[in-house]
C-alpha cells in the first residue's frame, strides 16, 4: 500500500457547482464487470454536447489534478465515477465541497480529495487561465496547494488525511486485522443474521 | 445511572462499533449487506485477486435490478453486456453462497424495495448496499447507508466498514398533510427548502407527527432521498406502525424472538432529551403537491408556482438556475402547469411500491393517456406487481392507456432500454432529474408524486393533481 503525501502536475480546471456522478460518468457505462475502459468515457455526454469541455482542451491533455466547485460528485454511489476520472489521469482533487459517498469512494482507491476556500479555488481558476501550464503541487503534509508565485491553505477530514499519510487508504487489511473484534461483535449483537430466521 | 440523551443514531452506533481505526475512524459492523449486478462485480474480482473470501456470506442478499428488461425478460438479454452483468452476479452468488433473488424467483425487485418488504430490514441494523438509495431502509429505524465497489469489496470481505461519525439533525415536522400531497411531495419540499448539499456530513432523523402518521412505504419515499439532499442516511424511529409491517414477514423474528424484538427496538427511539446537532422545523400544512423544474431534486417549485427568476435565489444558486434554465428550455416567471410531457414513468425505489400504484391508480381509473404521450408503470418487484394485478390495478392502467411492465429499476436511470430520446420531457416518480439521467444526454426529468404523474400523463402537461381530486358534477 503506497502512502500518498504529494501530488505534483498540472491542473485542469472545471467550473460549476454539484456536478453528479452521472455526468462524471453516463450510466450507459457501468453496464460493465470491469473498470478498464472508463477513461474515455469520463463525462462523456458533457463534452459531446459541449464541444470544448477541458477534458478535451489540447492544452490540458496531461494534466492529473482536477480542480472543482461546490458538492462534486453528488448523486449515485457508483465507484465507476472516481475510476473513469483516475483512468482519465486524474491523481488529485481540489475543490469547495464534495458529496459524502464520492469522497469515501475516492479515499478507497487512493485519490485524494482537498476542499479549499471558494476565492482560492477562483485564484487557481485565473491562474490555470493566465497559464494552462502552471506547475502546482497538492501537498497533503502541509495541506497547501503549492503555485509558483503562491500557496492556498486546502483541508481534509483528519481520517481520510492519515490515511494518505499512513498509506493506509485502502481499508481492507486493517478491517480484516480486527478479526476477533468484529467476531465479537457479531456474536453480540442482538438480532441474528438475517437468513437465520424465517424461510 | 446517567439518564441516556442519545439519538437512535448514537446508539445504533455503539451498538456495531467494532473498534477505532489508527486513522480515527471507526470500525462500524454491518448487519445486512445487499448487493446488486452493477456495482459488486469488480468487488468480488478483488476477492479474488486478494485471495480473499466473503466472511459472513448469511449477512449478504442479492438480487438483480439496476439492467433488467422490462419488457421482454427473456435469456440470454437482447443486451450482450447487460447479460454478462447478471451472469456475472449469478456465479459470484453461487461461488459464495450467497441468497440471490434471480428474475422468476418471485421474489426479485429493485434491492430497496424487496430487502423491506420480505423482512429483511428491521430497526436497528446497519445496512449497506452499493447504491446511494440504500437510505430508504433508515424508514425502520434501521442505519443505512450507501457505498462504492471496494466499500462493497470491504463488507463482503470484513463484514465492516471504515466510517467517519456522521452528525444528527432532527427535521421536525408536525401536521397533516393537505389532499393531494403525498410523502414525495414531502421530501421534495424538505429538499427545495434545505438544498442538496445542507446533508453532507449528517444523517436526517425525521420526527414529528406527519411522519408519523406515515405508513413505512411513505416512510420509505421520504427516507429514500435523504441523500438527495446530501444525507448519506435517513431515518424515521420505530413505532407501531413499523412493528406491525415487520410483524409475519419472511425474516422477521417470530414467537418469542419478536416479543424481544420489539423491546429492544422500542429502546432503540431516540430519547426525549436527546442532543442533536442540528434541529429544523416544518410545517406540513405548508406542502403544495411539488414538482422539480431545474437539473438537480433541490430545484422545485410547488405545482402552482413560476418557475424562479434569478433574482429570487440566492446568489450561490443563480449560476445553477440558468443552466437549468437553458437545459430544461423553461423560462424564469413562467408557470410550470402546462409544461408538455412526452413521457410519463411510475415507478423506482421511490416511488414503485403498491401504496404508490394504488394511488396512481385510483387517479388513473376512468382516464385516459393523452395523445402523442407515452406512460408506463413498472412495479418495484415481482411481489408487487403480483399483488397489484391481485387487485386488478393493471388492468385499470391498461384500460388508461399505460403499459404495464416487468419489475426493475428501468428509467429511474436508464441503464435499460427503458430511456428517454432527445430532448423528450419526462414526468417521473422517480428520484434524479440530473441532465441525462433517463438515458438521453438531452432528456429533461420533472419529478413529482406517482398521482402527479397520472395527472400529467392523462392531460399531457404539467398539471396540478387537486383539480383532479374535486368531485366531478
Amino acid at each position: 500500500m503506497s502512502r500518498i503525501a504529494s501530488i505534483e502536475g498540472r491542473a485542469i480546471p472545471l467550473p460549476g457547482h454539484d456536478i453528479d456522478t452521472d455526468r462524471i460518468i453516463p450510466a450507459r457505462f457501468l453496464r460493465c464487470v470491469t473498470f478498464d475502459g472508463l477513461g474515455e468515457a469520463v463525462f462523456a455526454d458533457d463534452r459531446r454536447q459541449s464541444g470544448q469541455h477541458p477534458f478535451d482542451a489540447p492544452h490540458h491533455q496531461g494534466a492529473n489534478i482536477l480542480v472543482v466547485g461546490r458538492n462534486f460528485g453528488c448523486g449515485s454511489s457508483r465507484e465507476h465515477a472516481p475510476q473513469a476520472l483516475a483512468k482519465w489521469g486524474i491523481r488529485a482533487i481540489v475543490g469547495e465541497s464534495y458529496a459524502e459517498i464520492f469522497f469515501g469512494n475516492c479515499v478507497a482507491i487512493g485519490l485524494p480529495c482537498a476542499t479549499a476556500r471558494p476565492e482560492h479555488i477562483q485564484h487557481l481558476h485565473t491562474a490555470i487561465a493566465e497559464d494552462p501550464q502552471i506547475p502546482l503541487t497538492l501537498d497533503l503534509e502541509a495541506l497547501e496547494v503549492r503555485l509558483p508565485q503562491s500557496r492556498l491553505p486546502v483541508e481534509m477530514p483528519a481520517g481520510a488525511h492519515r490515511m494518505f499519510l499512513a498509506g493506509t487508504w485502502d481499508a481492507t487489511g486493517q478491517l480484516l486485522a480486527g478479526l476477533a473484534a468484529i467476531r465479537e461483535i457479531a456474536g453480540r449483537l442482538p438480532y441474528g443474521s438475517p437468513l437465520a430466521k424465517g424461510g | 445511572m446517567a439518564v441516556s440523551r442519545a439519538t437512535l443514531f448514537d446508539k445504533v452506533w455503539d451498538l456495531h462499533t467494532v473498534g477505532t481505526l489508527a486513522s480515527g475512524q471507526t470500525q462500524l459492523f454491518i448487519g445486512l449487506h445487499l448487493i446488486h449486478e452493477v456495482t459488486s462485480p469488480q468487488a468480488f474480482a478483488m476477492l479474488r485477486e486478494r485471495g480473499l473470501g466473503v466472511l459472513y456470506a448469511e449477512r449478504t442478499v442479492a438480487t438483480v435490478d439496476h439492467i433488467v428488461p422490462t419488457q421482454s425478460q427473456q435469456r440470454p438479454f437482447t443486451d450482450t453486456l447487460a447479460e454478462q452483468m447478471i451472469c456475472a452476479l449469478e456465479d459470484n452468488c453461487a461461488e459464495f453462497g450467497i441468497r440471490f433473488y434471480n428474475i422468476g424467483s418471485g421474489s426479485q425487485g429493485i434491492v430497496h424495495v424487496i430487502a423491506p418488504e420480505q423482512g429483511f430490514t428491521q430497526p436497528g441494523m446497519t445496512i449497506a448496499c452499493g447504491d446511494s438509495h440504500t437510505a430508504t431502509h433508515g424508514a425502520f429505524g434501521a442505519i443505512a447507508f450507501g457505498i462504492g465497489t471496494s466499500q462493497v469489496r470491504d463488507v463482503l470481505a470484513t463484514q465492516t466498514l471504515a466510517l467517519d461519525k456522521l452528525k444528527v439533525r432532527r427535521i421536525e415536522m408536525n401536521g397533516g398533510l393537505r389532499p393531494g400531497v403525498f410523502a414525495k411531495d414531502v421530501i421534495l419540499h424538505i429538499i427545495r427548502k434545505l438544498g442538496v448539499k445542507a446533508g453532507v456530513g449528517y444523517a436526517y432523523e425525521f420526527a414529528g407527527t406527519t411522519f408519523e402518521a406515515m405508513n413505512m412505504e411513505e416512510r420509505m419515499t421520504v427516507c429514500n432521498m435523504a441523500i438527495e439532499g446530501g444525507a448519506r442516511c435517513g431515518y424515521i424511529n420505530p413505532d407501531a406502525v413499523t412493528y406491525t409491517y415487520l410483524k409475519d414477514r419472511d425474516f422477521a423474528p417470530q414467537g418469542a424472538d419478536w416479543e424481544r424484538a420489539v423491546a429492544w427496538w422500542e429502546n432503540l427511539r431516540s430519547d426525549p432529551d436527546a442532543q442533536y446537532d442540528d434541529t429544523v422545523h416544518f410545517d406540513a400544512a405548508e406542502i403544495a403537491p411539488t414538482v422539480t423544474w431545474g437539473i438537480t431534486p433541490g430545484q422545485g417549485i410547488a405545482v402552482d408556482e413560476t418557475v424562479p427568476r434569478t433574482e429570487e435565489l440566492p446568489g450561490e444558486d443563480r449560476p445553477l438556475a440558468e443552466e437549468a434554465y437553458r437545459y430544461m428550455d423553461l423560462a424564469p416567471g413562467v408557470p410550470i402547469v402546462g409544461t408538455k410531457v412526452d413521457v410519463c414513468f411510475i415507478g423506482s425505489c421511490t416511488n414503485g411500491r403498491l401504496s404508490d400504484l394504488r394511488e396512481a391508480a385510483k387517479l388513473a381509473r376512468g382516464r385516459h393517456v393523452a395523445l402523442g404521450v407515452k406512460a408506463f408503470v413498472v412495479p418495484g418487484s415481482e411481489r408487487v406487481k403480483q399483488q397489484a394485478e391481485a387487485e386488478g390495478l393493471h388492468e385499470v392502467f391498461l384500460e388508461a392507456g399505460f403499459e404495464w411492465r416487468e419489475p426493475g429499476c428501468s428509467m429511474c436511470l436508464a441503464m435499460n432500454p427503458d430511456r428517454l430520446e432527445g430532448r423528450q420531457l419526462s414526468a417521473s416518480s422517480s428520484n434524479r432529474n440530473f441532465k441525462g439521467r433517463q438515458g438521453s444526454a438531452s432528456g429533461r426529468t420533472l419529478l413529482m408524486s406517482p398521482a402527479m404523474v397520472v395527472a400529467a400523463a392523462v392531460s399531457g402537461a404539467v398539471t396540478d393533481v387537486r383539480a383532479l381530486l374535486e368531485p366531478t358534477p
